[in-house]
């Protein structure tokens, strides 16, 4: 185990060196940069812009500034805001809450709903509600998430009016109650993509888990179908999803861009967005850092849990 | 301000008890005592209630003198104060100053040099500190302090021996006379010198996440991502607040701003205000208060007059003889803008309403080109000593609205003989090198020619400002022309008001005849608010529709 993960660790740092050399360069590749957004400004003169440039650094060459930037993270300095001057972690775990809550909840609904079509499907292969499911999920994939949001937004709030038309809380409310009545609809649309992608994973596994030899052993002993379904047959199947649940745990941090957007959600995706198009390019760098951390992280975790949960695997 | 420069005397209770309180003359003679805006004359006895603006991008810079974008101006103008404020009809009042300085009252110097202020001796930061003389050097000291990160420093550079006379008067020196200032510090507030000065980097200043000003609102809290709120300064030493929280809430999603406008969670939308395809629904929607507000900001057919294409007049005039406007503003920016002949604002105390208009006329288009010598060729494109009537127009790609304008134009650039091909740019490159060094043939693009309400555009017109001949500012149309030159540099000195008008009629007047872009409208906000909240006043002459927040009270 020590071997095993000391293997991944340094496999990681390889990764994130990477991740962010690639990452630094597309994004000062991008045109513009910076400061391009007060070009129409007409208070501000070239000079104000050449002065700005020096202040941040960005006349400098790219890979003095990229070594600089490493540098300091190394040391855990993530850098400072172009926009606002707070620090990075800062910025970062002000929107890390309300991500957390968003993705918590739609990815709790997505494995319980999303599972359940899924061995359901399996075990009524063929049947009508087979067939709606795939159909369902197909609709699900296929539709822009943000489609859903504004079909979801106008139904609900403006033509019932039984859901608020996004926001995180009401201003000046803020209880739980308050917080649960905002988090429906965007969850409920969030999770639609995932139960889909969920159902599909499951209802394949199940599939395979059900043709295995220890089923028709068990059949041949005599085991309720039942027994054979809970204990042989979604135990095994549910082996492949725990790895699915680890490449989706990154995700359960850094948002969704495209909800968080129509709901007005003010989580991690959203300032992922709004760093991109303001070119903070701090902010962004350490968004993509973070990301690149959960992600080893969620693979990491994946691999111990399934050598845990599954006697045939072993990790060395 | 409508404050000081309304003149009617309907007294709130709320200002009665004040001036019982203060006693007698001493009272009476504080300006901001000396009149009521007609609006606010039913608002509450003390800040009652919440008014909620909803944005379409996020206010994140709160150090008022740092760089930052239009959005930030809201809050800015509610937490802190400038010297002076600008009112809606262009005039410069007094804000913390007493007086605006002019070279009457002795305030400026004749030569334009020496400028004196005398400030108000009843000004206490949020923090209950007194504001002082100080204050104001410290503020225009940072902004030209090389390790600070500030926002605009034209102007700013050029004063020298800043000397605080007393805590109420401070008075400096200016480089060379330049009448523009004044306007400019109608945008620059003032921030704590006794806060400030402790911070080891003011780029990173606690200060700036959690700001303490002079104005009518106070920090209150913010949940970044989602909104900020800001708490009635209820000791403030002008009138108002008079609400009790005021909120700036951040949807960046322009329709679900809207919808969230007509659901009723945003009292009032702010910038960048409702999409003109929404203001005729918006418009009938109940206890809704829709109106087309003038913005500063200018559209034109922008042309780059070193292009053989461009270089006379006559095709200048022909393209303009060929724009059908009223098709362009009724039939694709649903009736939204309004058309305009020139770049100064229609709110503009300098705005000249004599120009020729624009007439559409396509027979004419073509005369004049006729008669200028560029005929068709064998391909139906007209040309004149080899240079042919083609060129590309280039706008920031991804703007339908204006994609569909480029459409149009082909079309009836087309039928007189000009071939224009589009190629568009995202809007990184576009505002790059790409407009900087004058590197497209032309663009349409809508921009603001006045740095706060003053008319100096020498920034933009004048032939030393043309960055592709080493100039340092955005005359990136290469326009050049001594008459206008001359003019500028005498208007940039002018401190007369009336002087100044004949000045910039005749900058306009040259402009309009020799057509360096091709006036196209000048922009209108689609501003809502719900029917209950009063004293809203829109402002052309500032950045933000949130420039009056202390006036705003709902209706009981």
């Amino acid at each position: 185990m020590p071997g095993f993960l000391l293997n991944r660790l340094s496999q990681s740092i390889v990764l994130l060196v990477i991740v962010s050399i690639i990452g630094f360069t597309v994004l000062n590749l991008m045109p513009g940069g910076p400061l391009a957004q007060f070009g129409l400004d007409p208070g501000m003169t070239q000079k104000d812009l050449e002065r700005l440039s020096e202040q941040l650094g960005l006349n400098r060459p790219l890979w003095i500034q990229y070594l600089d930037w490493a540098w300091r993270l190394v040391q855990g300095d993530w850098g400072h805001s172009y926009r606002d001057g707070s620090s990075v972690l800062a910025v970062i775990s002000r929107h890390l809450l309300a991500t957390l809550l968003l993705m918590g909840t739609s990815t709790a609904l997505a494995i319980a709903i999303g599972s359940w079509i899924g061995i359901r499907g399996a075990t009524h292969r063929y049947s009508l509600f087979d067939y709606c499911a795939t159909v369902g999920a197909m609709v699900a994939l296929s539709v822009p998430t943000f489609w859903f949001g504004l079909i979801g937004i106008y139904i609900f709030t403006l033509k019932l009016g039984w859901v608020p038309a996004g926001n995180m809380y009401a201003i000046g409310d803020g209880s739980v109650l308050d917080y649960l009545h905002h988090l429906i609809l965007p969850s409920l649309v969030l999770s639609l993509v995932h139960v889909a992608i969920w159902s599909r994973y499951m209802r394949t596994a199940t599939l395979d888990a059900l043709t295995q030899d220890f089923v028709k052993t068990a059949r041949a002993k005599g085991v309720s179908e039942r027994r054979i379904l809970l204990k042989h047959v979604v135990g095994n199947a549910l082996l492949p999803m725990i790895t699915l649940a680890g490449v989706q745990l990154p995700s359960l941090l850094t948002g969704a861009l495209v909800t968080e957007t129509v709901f007005t959600w003010p989580g991690m995706g959203r300032l992922f967005l709004d760093s991109l198009g303001y070119s903070d390019y701090p902010v962004v760098m350490g968004l993509l850092i973070f990301s690149a951390i959960l992600v080893v992280l969620g693979n990491l975790i994946a691999d111990i849990v399934v050598a845990v949960v599954d006697p045939r695997i072993r990790l060395s | 301000m409508t404050k000081r420069s309304a003149t009617t005397s309907n007294y709130s209770r709320r200002d009665a008890l004040r001036m019982v309180g203060i006693g007698g003359i001493a009272g009476l003679i504080a300006p901001n005592l000396l009149g009521k805006p007609v609006l606010a004359r039913t608002s509450p006895a003390k800040p009652t209630g919440r008014v909620i603006v909803g944005l379409g991008q996020e206010p994140t810079v709160f150090n008022p003198l740092m760089v930052h974008i239009e959005v930030d101006d809201g809050v800015h103008f509610s937490v802190f104060d400038a010297l002076f404020r600008v009112d809606p009809q262009g005039v410069i009042q007094p804000n913390l100053a007493v007086e605006v300085p002019n070279q009457k009252n002795g305030g400026i110097s004749e030569d334009g040099l020496k400028w004196r202020i005398r400030l108000r001796d009843d000004v206490r930061w949020h923090d209950g500190k007194p504001f002082s003389a100080e204050d104001v050097k410290f503020t225009l000291e940072l902004i030209t302090n090389p390790n600070f990160r500030s926002w605009r420093t034209a102007g700013h550079a050029l004063v020298r021996d800043i000397t605080v006379v007393s805590p109420t008067e401070i008075s400096w020196r200016m480089e060379e006379a330049f009448a523009p200032y004044l306007s400019f510090l109608t945008e620059t507030f003032i921030v704590p010198k006794h806060i400030l000065e402790k911070e080891a980097n003011p780029n990173n200043a606690a200060f700036n996440q959690a700001p303490v000003g002079t104005g009518a609102f106070k920090w209150g809290q913010r949940v970044a991502g989602d909104h900020l709120e800001l708490v009635a300064n209820t000791d403030y030493f002008g009138e108002g607040p008079h609400i009790e929280k005021l909120v700036f809430k951040y949807i960046p999603d322009l329709t679900v701003l809207y919808t969230q406008f007509k659901s009723g969670d945003v009292d009032l939308v702010g910038q960048p205000y409702i999409t003109p395809d929404h203001y005729g629904e918006a418009k009938a929607l109940p206890n809704r208060v829709v109106t087309l507000v003038p913005r500063p900001s200018f559209e034109s057919f922008y042309l780059n007059l070193e292009r053989p294409q461009f270089k006379e007049l006559a095709v200048r005039e022909a393209l303009y003889a060929a724009i059908d406007k009223e098709s362009i503003i009724q039939g694709l920016y649903y009736g939204v803008p309004t058309p305009t002949e020139t770049f100064m604002p229609r709110q503009s105390l300098y705005f000249n309403p004599n120009l020729p208009l624009h007439e559409f006329n396509l027979n004419r288009a073509r005369q004049i080109l006729d008669k200028a010598g560029w005929l068709p060729g064998k391909d139906g494109v007209r040309a004149k000593d080899g240079v042919r009537l083609s060129f590309t127009n280039s706008t920031t790609s991804g703007d339908p609205l204006r994609e569909q304008v480029q459409q149009f134009l082909q079309q009836t650039f087309e039928q007189l003989g000009a071939e224009m091909k589009i190629s568009n740019l995202p809007a990184a490159v576009m505002w790059g090198d790409f407009w900087v060094q004058s590197q497209f043939d032309s663009v349409i693009v809508g921009s603001t020619y006045l740095i706060g309400a003053d008319p100096d555009v020498t920034n933009r017109l004048h032939s030393r400002s043309i960055p592709a001949k080493g100039g340092r500012g955005s005359n990136n149309a290469q326009y050049s022309n001594p008459e206008v030159d001359a003019l500028l540099e005498k208007g940039a000195r002018s401190f007369d008001p009336e002087v100044r008008r004949s000045i910039y009629h005749r900058v306009q007047e040259l402009v309009r005849r020799d057509l360096p872009f091709l006036p196209l409208y000048q922009s209108n906000a689609v501003q809502g608010n719900k029917k209950g909240i009063s004293g809203v006043l829109p402002n052309g002459n500032t950045r933000t529709e949130s420039w009056n927040a202390l006036a705003w009270y709902w209706a009981s």
